[in-house]
């Protein structure tokens, strides 16, 4: 090769984007050469979004420039991104349910994208190619969540693609699929794409990416060749050296059954819903166990049907706490089942976890009346706001008091609120749906040390997560839900990332042994 | 029943029918975009006031309809602005436009209401006309009708097999995703709630100008809202708008036909039909919650602020 400079695919010089109240990218540089796998590291708000906004051309930058070949682009709009060769997976799919695979992939081409006839078979074609077989005419709320986020690659792929963005692409996929999909990156890499990971699971990096650059903050805290490099360092440029990155904590068993489910079967009435198939759970007081599963396997309705949302046959939901002995609860709703001692941190922040438009004084007393915040059906106001205080010291809650509204805090604050508001009732049984999704490693850790806490006395804690590394920290058993069953629920050392994988594609067989005798023949 | 009895009932079906199909046309390709516009009605009566009003001044049908479908228009803008612009809830906006259209409409029209005009003519075209049974339904009417259909077929088309209709379908089922592929979200919403608009005074001038051509207060009398409950009854598909506002047109006429056969029921009684229709109708269709999830444009009522 020639010693002439190859400019790289992309360069973003002095990227500036000021939010009110917040800079979200400040004099952000980042370059990604042909063929490279760059990582963009970062914590949640760290602006890894906006500067991707950035490169698609859904948002302006106030400063900087970006270079494309070597050239000045101002990217305009999405459809400008794309016609210069740019594509995006999106972390929160940009699909539409009700029309085929072929009808999404041609309303993202634009003009360019032709007849549908010929463009059905050209993502056939594609999609074989790379190893992610898709049938074009299947309608998108028909294919499983991991299938969705093929669509979207595909419909990148079809097009000339110089440069994919893939947003936390590995999120929705079992381990096994996250393998699948860096082989196809992998290819795709090797026919000269650039491709920018964004991610924050540090291990993902390391195995696929050439290059990472590091945001904290809106600003670049570090750069550097993961391969070089151990998860531990990087994770404190992500994170500053001040937090505590990795620890472990204690396993144990529980003895006493606290939350029992026997031969829960429960049909959905949600046409996208999930049917429960038989469903049998112990959690023993003083134990976390841990559910995994692909999105969309069940666990909405069997957080539902925990909660009280959802009722049950009589005799397949109970709870076993001091105050009435063992109650069966499959027709009590929620908030009889929350005098039982149970809490419950939903999946959804805003809107079931809390109400956006209320103060945090309000939405502390959304779950916490029964703790004697109403008295004869008059609210104690002063209760309430020392309450909804001690949650916000308590968890470190970043927020301007108890009087600001629900949705002006970030997804991880609201989420320290809502976990905080759970546990400082003092539950007998904890419900908690991904606890830390979204949430950035300091408070994570936070989270986690106060789920090991309660846990510590004697609380019954269930955490359903896709965040399979989570589960494995602080789970004392484990098990994973596909298409509305549920696995065998182990002790987690006795428990592998590659069993829990097979068992969220729903694969429950015990773990074969290697065959190391008799396969000579 | 003679052959002429039911070659009457179906041509005064059609005749009936036309002004509801005109408007749930619109309504139609407003809802596909995620926009839930209550205001038909007034919009309606707009069309009506101001169609006759200009037809009556000037002399000219023509120039009556044109106008009448202006008034629509700017309605709905009105409407689009209020929702799109300002983010306001759609519902109580539709009502509200409901509300000022029916009052606007018997403020102007306060003058005219009595008042004599010669309405539209039916168009024969030869031959057609004169086949039995079919032929005065489908060939023996006047232009407006006619016009039903060009439009009742653009539609289909445009929803079933164009590019734009794919957009409009995505918008109404995800403006976020459209947003972020690059899809005008916004302006498919503009244009879409201005159809509904133009459809609707079309509708409410064909009433005043050709159905019965007169001008009198609140003269839709709930057109609009049986539009509305139309879309939902034809799950939002073309074809099931034209076969229930066909069918929606027969139950407004249905005390003709006793009277043909010979029975006696109050019209009283059998002018409720529609309206009884149209609430079995939503009941069987919300009986059923995961059909009507999968029918409805996904985001209907649903305001889209775009964020930068």
């Amino acid at each position: 090769m020639p010693k002439q400079p190859v400019p790289p695919r992309l360069s973003l010089r002095g990227i500036t984007k000021q939010y009110p109240g917040c800079i979200a990218n400040d004099d952000v540089h980042l370059s990604i050469a042909p063929a490279e796998i760059h990582a963009l590291l970062g914590e949640n708000g760290a602006g890894k979004s906006t500067l991707m906004k950035v490169i698609y051309g859904l948002v302006k930058p106030d400063r900087g420039e970006l270079l494309w070949d070597g050239l000045p682009l101002e990217v305009k709009d999405p459809a400008h991104a794309r016609k210069m060769g740019i594509g995006m997976v999106f972390q929160h799919f940009s699909l539409f349910d009700t029309l085929t695979v072929t009808e999404n992939i041609a309303l993202a081409l634009g003009d360019d994208a032709g007849e549908l006839g010929p463009l059905a078979e050209k993502i056939r074609t594609v999609s074989e190619k790379y190893g992610m077989a898709i049938n074009p005419e299947r309608e998108i709320h028909t294919l499983s969540v991991g299938e969705r986020q093929r669509v979207e690659i595909v419909r990148c792929l079809v097009q000339d693609i110089r440069l994919l963005i893939l947003d936390e692409p590995t999120s929705v996929l079992t381990p096994q699929e996250v393998e699948v999909l860096f082989v196809t990156l992998r290819q795709l890499a090797s026919e000269g794409c650039s491709i920018l990971f964004i991610s924050h699971k540090l291990n993902e990096v390391k195995a696929l990416c050439h290059k990472a650059t590091v945001l904290r903050g809106g600003r670049v805290s570090g750069a550097c060749i993961p391969s070089e490099q151990d998860t531990t360092s990087m994770a404190k440029m992500m994170v500053g050296d001040d937090t505590p990155v990795s620890t472990t904590y204690p396993k144990v068993l529980g003895d006493k059954p606290v939350l029992e489910i026997t031969q829960l079967d429960q049909p959905s009435h949600d046409p996208f819903g999930v049917h429960l198939k038989n469903l049998d759970l112990t959690v023993n007081a003083g134990e976390i166990v841990g559910i995994a599963g692909v999105a969309g396997n069940g666990q909405e309705e069997l957080l539902a049907s925990l909660s009280g949302e959802a009722l049950s046959k009589a005799g397949t939901v109970f709870f076993n706490t001091s105050s009435a002995g063992k109650t069966d609860v499959a027709l009590l709703p929620p908030d009889q089942r929350r005098a039982l001692g149970l809490g419950f941190v939903p999946e959804e922040r805003l809107g079931r976890g809390a109400v956006p438009e209320m103060s945090l004084t309000e939405n502390a007393l959304l779950t916490g009346f029964l703790t004697g915040l109403v008295k004869q059906g008059m609210v104690g106001w002063q209760k309430t706001e020392a309450f909804a205080d001690k949650i916000i010291k308590d968890y470190k809650v970043k927020t301007a008091g108890r009087h600001a509204q629900a949705d002006s805090l970030s997804g991880g604050n609201l989420q320290k609120f809502i976990i905080g508001r759970e546990i400082l009732q003092d539950p007998k049984i904890l419900i908690a749906a991904h606890p830390t999704w979204g949430v950035d490693i300091g408070a994570a850790t936070a989270i986690h040390k106060a789920l090991i806490t309660l846990r510590d006395q004697g609380a019954a804690i269930l955490v359903v997560s896709e965040d399979i590394d989570e589960l494995f920290l602080i789970s004392d058993r484990i098990g994973a839900i596909c298409d509305g069953e549920l696995s065998p629920i182990k002790p987690t050392p006795q428990s592998s990332i590659e069993e829990l994988g097979r068992m969220m594609a729903g694969d429950f067989s015990p773990q074969v042994q290697p065959a190391t005798e008799g396969t000579h023949a | 029943m003679d052959i002429d009895l039911i070659s009457n009932i179906l041509y005064a079906m059609v005749r009936t029918g036309t002004p509801l199909l005109i408007v749930a046309l619109g309504e139609l390709i407003c809802e596909k975009s995620g926009v839930l516009n209550l205001g038909q009605e007034g919009m309606m009566l707009m069309g009506a006031v101001v169609g006759f009003v200009v037809a009556l001044l000037s002399g000219s049908l023509l120039l009556g309809f044109m106008l009448a479908i202006v008034a629509g228009m700017l309605m709905s803008i009105i409407f689009a602005v209020i929702t799109m612009e300002l983010s306001a809830n759609q519902v109580a906006t539709g009502l509200a436009l409901t509300i000022f259209g029916t009052g606007l409409s018997a403020f102007v029209g306060a003058d005219f209401v009595g008042k004599p005009i010669d309405g539209l003519d039916p168009i024969f075209i030869p031959v057609l006309t004169d086949l039995p049974i079919i032929g005065r339904m489908l060939f023996g009417q006047d232009l407006i009708v006619y016009l039903s259909f060009v439009l009742f077929g653009g539609v289909y088309w445009f929803i079933k097999y164009s590019r734009p209709g794919l957009i409009l379908k995505a918008v109404g089922e995800n403006p976020h995703s459209a947003n972020a592929i690059g899809l005008p979200v916004l302006k498919t919403r503009y244009l879409a709630i201005i159809f509904g608009g133009a459809m609707a005074g079309l509708a409410g001038s064909y009433l005043s100008l050709a159905y019965t051509p007169l001008w009198a207060e609140n003269m839709s009398a709930g057109r609009g809202w049986i539009a509305l409950a139309l879309v939902v009854f034809a799950s939002w598909k073309a074809e099931r708008v034209l076969l229930g506002a066909w069918l929606f047109g027969l139950a407004s006429i249905l005390h003709l036909v006793f009277q043909g056969l010979g029975f006696s029921v109050s019209p009283n009684l059998l002018a409720i039909l529609p309206y009884l229709a149209t609430v079995v109708v939503l009941v069987i269709l919300s009986s059923n919650q995961s059909r009507s999830r999968l029918v409805a444009p996904m985001s209907l009522g649903k305001p889209f602020y775009a964020k930068s």
